[in-house]
């Protein structure tokens, strides 16, 4: 029985900053990490692993430098790392992307049953939430996003019951295997790589599959097979407001200034 | 006499300017046809110019315009003589000749008219956000000249029809089966995707909540078309395209995208980012009601149970109209009661940043931004947040934005109508006191 991890290797969004001058990102020295909703993802699936004892698989679709990224899942304790990268996958858009994950995945299933694939529920780079539900389309697999909990997992029933978070409200859902799962980060908290596994990680072997292995048609991936595309890029714009006062030497005067302006406004109900 | 033959348009080579590449992740090497591109360390091209034909698609393809395409000095000679020359010959043809594939796109496109808006209910109850997107819709419908209409789903909500023409929609799609009593993707997947062939709506918007984003990203896969996630933007081009526009890469720049060669277009929408339309009780409009032969034994997923959060403890912070948010200024957890107590006086609610929330400072419900909730009150008072982009995109179109701030350069600044710099604890007491005078003053 295989488990699946998808997982993807972004840029560390909350360390981005823009150059004032120039206006546009300051890409220098931005590490790149696992998506941390995918972190959730994989512990989810290793402690799958811990109960039932099944095989798991991390996938991910990135240029060969994700290749870090596959052996921090292997050093966590994924049993198998695979890299889906080609040029031709390059520059896809959530529908493209999902095609190649999802033609890797029934790839996997021919070798191995498959119980569940677990995603992070959306990137921070993209932060579409859109390639989970792509992949379960695809794969005809219960679609179960949003999980915060597997309540039960009968392996052998092959059925699966999870609680759902939605806004104001939580559900609880039964569904046949195999699914497809997008956990948020209230699901687990990721263990720690331990040393000697680190070690293992740095050498063990990353499987690469490229085009000539998933046979896709070219102009069903990548940038030719993205029904979406960016035609302009920019900075938000910004203006700076007006400054109040002297907060720092008379903050009961700032205060004072500032309620008036609420009040001028009628934005304060006295 | 023999005429001379004008010497070949020369079509130059494409080249990086410099500074300007910002990694989108390879769409020029994705779009070279002859692999004449390839991705440094940094993600930036390194063109070969052997290679290249000067095709110009890697140009077109560049969403920052970060390529352009080179001429040597010998090759703009030939270009100006080419110009001179045609120049003499007088002007070109104008009617500009359409290929047939270029038609035949036209026509598969024009077959899809109309804007759709997926109205979300749980328990018969429309989520706010589908009015707003019937807002958005309209100004969309009116641009196109076409229909604005929603589609419901659900079992016994036939009344949800008359608020949605109460918000601006001509007509209802109303899918109306005890199959369809709980969400399930499965099954309201089938719905959208059956009303979808047979109707052919050029655009689709639905909100991105949790229910909206599960079921959009299936019904896109399942019609094999674009889709754009959490819009703030959204209008029409010249060629009726939808111009999707939304934060990227952390919020840290925006992004405009196009589905220009397929049908719906789809969008999802934030709560609170588009306006409320006015509310006209009594508007009517046309219902087509669609069966569909959907039997509850066909599907294998169960819904055992909807668990509403409880009310009271629960504060909903994307619909509150005034708060106050602390962020890693604020120093811990216990001086937010500071906040609490100046959000009592004004009937506010207290927000966090994503540093507070993640110090444990307050609960993932309060959170504000990217990976938060996205919110627009009335008033927004952001103590001890520096600004991090991720912040702000969750925040800016707040009607008014007060930052209160120790540090002057922080980027907060740059949203706020007003802002306060100096020592938050001194000020946000100072601001409660004077709240409270002028309460008591008026008391009496």
């Amino acid at each position: 029985m295989l488990i699946v991890a998808c997982i993807k290797q972004v840029p560390d969004t909350t360390q981005v900053q823009i150059d004032p001058v120039t206006n546009t990102l300051v890409r220098e020295g931005i590490p790149f990490i696992m998506n941390p909703f995918d972190t959730h993802a994989l512990e989810e699936c290793l402690k799958l692993k811990d109960r039932f004892g099944c095989r798991v698989a991390a996938i991910s679709m990135g240029p060969p430098n994700a290749e870090a990224t596959m052996r921090k899942a292997l050093s966590l304790g994924a049993d198998e790392a695979i890299l889906l990268s080609d040029r031709a996958f390059g520059g896809a858009d959530t529908l493209a992307t999902s095609k190649v994950l999802a033609t890797a995945i029934a790839k996997l299933a021919e070798q191995d049953e498959i119980a569940l694939v677990i995603c992070g529920k959306q990137t921070i780079d993209g932060d579409t939430a859109q390639v989970g539900p792509g992949i379960a389309t695809r794969l005809g697999y219960s679609q179960l996003t949003l999980v915060d909990r597997i309540e039960e997992l009968d392996m052998q029933g092959r059925r699966i019951r999870v609680r759902r978070k939605l806004e104001g409200r939580h559900e609880i859902v039964e569904a046949p295997l195999p699914a497809l799962l997008t956990v948020v980060r209230e699901i687990n908290r990721p263990r720690y790589a331990k040393v000697p596994m680190r070690l293992m990680a740095g050498t063990a072997e990353i499987q690469l599959w490229n085009n000539q292995i998933l046979q896709l048609d070219a102009t069903t991936i990548g940038l030719k097979g993205s029904p979406t595309w960016v035609s302009r890029i920019f900075s938000p714009e910004r203006t700076t407001g007006e400054m109040l006062g002297d907060g720092i030497n008379d903050p009961v005067g700032a205060a004072g200034l500032l309620v008036d302006k609420l009040l001028e406004k009628e934005l304060l109900a006295l | 006499m023999a005429e001379q033959k004008p010497p070949k348009k020369p079509r130059g080579t494409a080249r990086l300017i410099d500074n300007s590449c910002i990694a989108c992740g390879a769409r020029c090497q994705s779009a070279c046809p002859v692999d004449a591109v390839e991705m440094n360390e940094k993600g930036e091209p390194i063109i070969d110019f052997g290679k290249c034909i000067g095709c110009a698609k890697c140009v077109k393809a560049c969403p920052v315009t970060a390529l352009e395409m080179f001429f040597t000095l010998e090759e703009k000679q030939v270009l100006a003589e080419l110009k001179k020359l045609q120049e003499q010959a007088g002007a070109p043809p104008v009617a500009v000749e359409i290929s047939d594939e270029e038609a035949q796109l036209r026509q598969k496109l024009a077959a899809y008219q109309g804007v759709w808006v997926f109205v979300e209910q749980t328990g018969g109850e429309a989520a706010k956000v589908s009015w707003e997107l019937l807002w958005a819709g309209g100004l969309l419908a009116r641009d196109l000249n076409v229909e604005l209409c929603a589609v419901v789903v659900g079992d016994q909500v036939g009344h949800l029809c008359d608020e949605a023409f109460a918000y601006g929609a001509q007509k209802v799609y109303l899918v109306d089966a005890p199959v369809f009593k709980h969400y399930r993707t499965a099954s309201y997947l089938e719905a959208v995707s059956y009303l979808v062939g047979k109707y052919q709506p050029e655009i689709i918007l639905m909100g991105a909540t949790g229910l909206g984003r599960d079921l959009a990203g299936a019904v896109a896969t399942r019609l094999q078309t674009g889709l754009t996630a959490d819009c703030t933007g959204l209008a029409i081009d010249e060629k009726r395209n939808l111009l999707q526009t939304r934060p990227a890469f952390g919020g840290n720049i925006m992004a405009t995208i196009v589905c220009d060669h397929y049908r719906p277009q789809m969008s999802t929408v934030r709560p609170h980012v588009m306006s409320m339309p006015e509310h006209m009780p009594g508007a009517t409009g046309e219902i087509v009601r669609v069966d569909l032969p959907l039997r509850e034994e066909e599907l294998l997923i169960r819904v055992l149970q909807v668990i509403s959060d409880k009310q009271g403890e629960q504060i909903d912070i994307a619909g509150a109209e005034f708060i106050i948010s602390g962020g890693r200024g604020m120093m811990g957890k216990e001086n937010f009661a500071m906040l609490q107590e100046l959000a009592n006086e004004v009937g506010g609610v207290v927000g966090a940043s994503r540093s507070a929330v993640d110090a444990g400072w307050m609960p993932a419900d309060r959170q504000v931004g990217q990976t938060g909730k996205t919110v627009r009150p009335k008033v927004y008072i952001a103590c001890g947040i520096s600004g991090a982009i991720q912040h702000l995109v969750g925040m800016q179109d707040s009607d008014l934005i007060i930052a209160i701030n120790r540090d002057k350069d922080a980027p907060i600044f740059q949203v706020a109508t007003y802002g306060l710099v100096g020592d938050l604890f001194q000020i946000i007491p100072a601001i409660t006191r004077r709240v409270r005078e002028l309460k008591q003053a008026k008391g009496q």
